[in-house]
């Protein structure tokens, strides 16, 4: 261990992960697009370059030049500080996901994962629950009705469906025996843990819905009934900073769903990039997929699903899968 | 909330998302306008052409019939003599003054129907957006003029 491992290549994977993840974001913006635009027999966005493909930067430009309105009667330092808030722990999720085999290059193996920690799959958890803050105080910092409401929800959904995502994930560390996400990922080379958790997969997906605040569970944000929730107040690039955490919580939300359930980097024939890749991008596909043709549920049967079906789902799943590798196992 | 139930919920789920697929696959019905063009009927009611004669006399005589139909309002006739000198149209008056105010028309096609000459046929023209409400008041000369709309015009 000298500097090189220890300083020189996490510093490289850090910033390949953060510049990673925000061009990520910005084509994931121009995707959604085209893909709810194709879902509605439209083209989306197709006029600034070959297939709309400078359409990101020119929003992006759109956003910084933007002038800065901050409103009277907000709190200016949670104010400000919130998007970063937001944003920040949704880039720090990413950090323990493997995203392809370790290779050796001039005697190093280098693992493809910034930090291979021992509780790896709790981590993403945290962080993602950290990132919730950026939602709830920047609608209480807001002082403005709506976007007190849109924060409140956001605090209620979040705490409760972290409850049955974290079940799921209890149940899949029980069938593994390990938490940390290379293990994990080793432990699927023969097979994808799909197969053995349908239920916790299925849990999981709809918790990740809930926990990016995605459509059908989009509720911090409903236009209808909160003129758009916590972010009323926002605009300009403090905004763009809200809309790039919730992008990258649906880019961490569906790598990890690749890496716990399907597989990870594990694939035959091509590299094991390319196959995190295409599974990342399945899963984002599968999120537009959803938010195009399902409309947003009622509030309180959110939390009716969540509290009166979905935990006790998760629970069951617990037990049974425990009760099976206990069998197993002898 | 039964099992069965969540069953069936989940069903009817993937089947509706089965139906948003099926639209995806789909060819989007947009039609890119100034690169393509807009695809008409023929009997697609746009902006009025006043007819000619095979010889080029004006069949409009200035009998004001489609103002007094024109439910908007939108039409003003001020007819005037023809003379051996001056002579517009085959009878003895012909339309002076010629308005269609397209601020106010609502393309019902009366005035094409109350014609007694034919003199008026609505057109296919539709690119009407104009810079100022005062180029929305036609006259004559823009009238009598036949429109090219940038369509394919369709079977009837």
């Amino acid at each position: 261990m000298d500097w090189i491992d220890t300083l020189l290549i996490p510093a490289i994977k850090a910033i390949v992960v953060t510049f990673g993840l925000l061009l990520g974001f910005a084509y994931m913006t121009l995707a959604e697009r085209k893909i709810c635009a194709r879902f509605q027999l439209r083209y989306g966005p197709n006029q600034a370059g070959p297939f709309g493909i400078f359409q990101p930067i020119a929003d992006a430009l759109k956003a910084i030049f933007k002038e800065e309105v901050v409103p009277e009667h907000v709190d200016k330092w949670l104010y400000v500080l919130c998007p970063v808030l937001a944003m920040v722990p949704a880039i720090l999720a990413f950090a323990v996901i493997p995203v392809g085999r370790p290779f050796v290059l001039a005697g190093r193996t280098i693992t493809l994962q910034l930090a291979d920690i021992n509780v790896g799959l709790l981590y993403p958890m945290a962080v993602a629950g950290l990132g919730a803050y950026g939602i709830v105080l920047g609608g209480w910092s807001s002082n403005n009705n709506y976007s007190l409401l849109g924060a409140l929800r956001t605090t209620a959904q979040i705490i409760s469906y972290e409850l049955p995502m974290a079940l799921s994930l209890v149940a899949l560390v029980i069938v593994t025996g390990t938490l940390r996400m290379s293990g994990i990922v080793e432990y699927q080379a023969a097979l994808p843990l799909i197969v053995l958790q349908p239920i916790g997969f299925l849990i999981y997906f709809i918790c990740g819905l809930a926990e990016t605040n995605r459509s059908p569970f989009d509720f911090p944000e409903t236009e209808n009934e909160l003129i758009s929730g916590y972010n009323t107040e926002y605009g300009g690039i403090k905004f763009a900073l809200f809309f790039m955490a919730e992008y990258i919580n649906m880019i961490v939300v569906s790598a990890l769903v690749a890496t716990l359930f399907l597989g990870g980097w594990q694939g035959p024939i091509l590299p094991g990039w390319l196959w995190f890749f295409i599974k990342t991008a399945v899963m984002l596909f599968v999120f537009v997929w959803v938010r195009a043709s399902l409309p947003r549920a009622r509030y309180d049967k959110l939390m009716h699903f969540c509290w009166k079906f979905l935990t006790p789902l998760a629970v069951v799943n617990l037990l049974v899968t425990a009760a099976v590798v206990l069998i197993l196992r002898g | 909330m039964s099992i069965v139930n969540a069953v069936k919920g989940f069903y009817q789920i993937l089947k509706a998302m089965a139906v948003t697929l099926k639209y995806f696959f789909t060819k989007p019905l947009t039609v890119q306008y100034p690169k393509e063009k807009i695809r008409l009927y023929p009997r697609f009611r746009g902006r009025h052409e006043l007819q000619r004669r095979p010889d080029g006399l004006e069949l409009c005589v200035g009998c004001g019939l489609c103002a007094a139909i024109c439910p908007a309002r939108a039409i003003y006739v001020e007819a005037a003599e023809n003379t051996d000198e001056a002579r517009y149209s085959a009878t003895e008056r012909y339309a002076g003054l010629y308005e269609i105010n397209y601020t106010r028309c609502i393309f019902c096609g009366f005035c094409e129907e109350a014609c007694p000459t034919g003199a008026l046929k609505l057109g296919n023209e539709f690119a009407l957006a104009r810079a100022s409400r005062g180029d929305l008041v036609m006259g004559k000369e823009t009238l009598l003029q036949p429109a090219t709309p940038h369509a394919i015009i369709l079977e009837d």
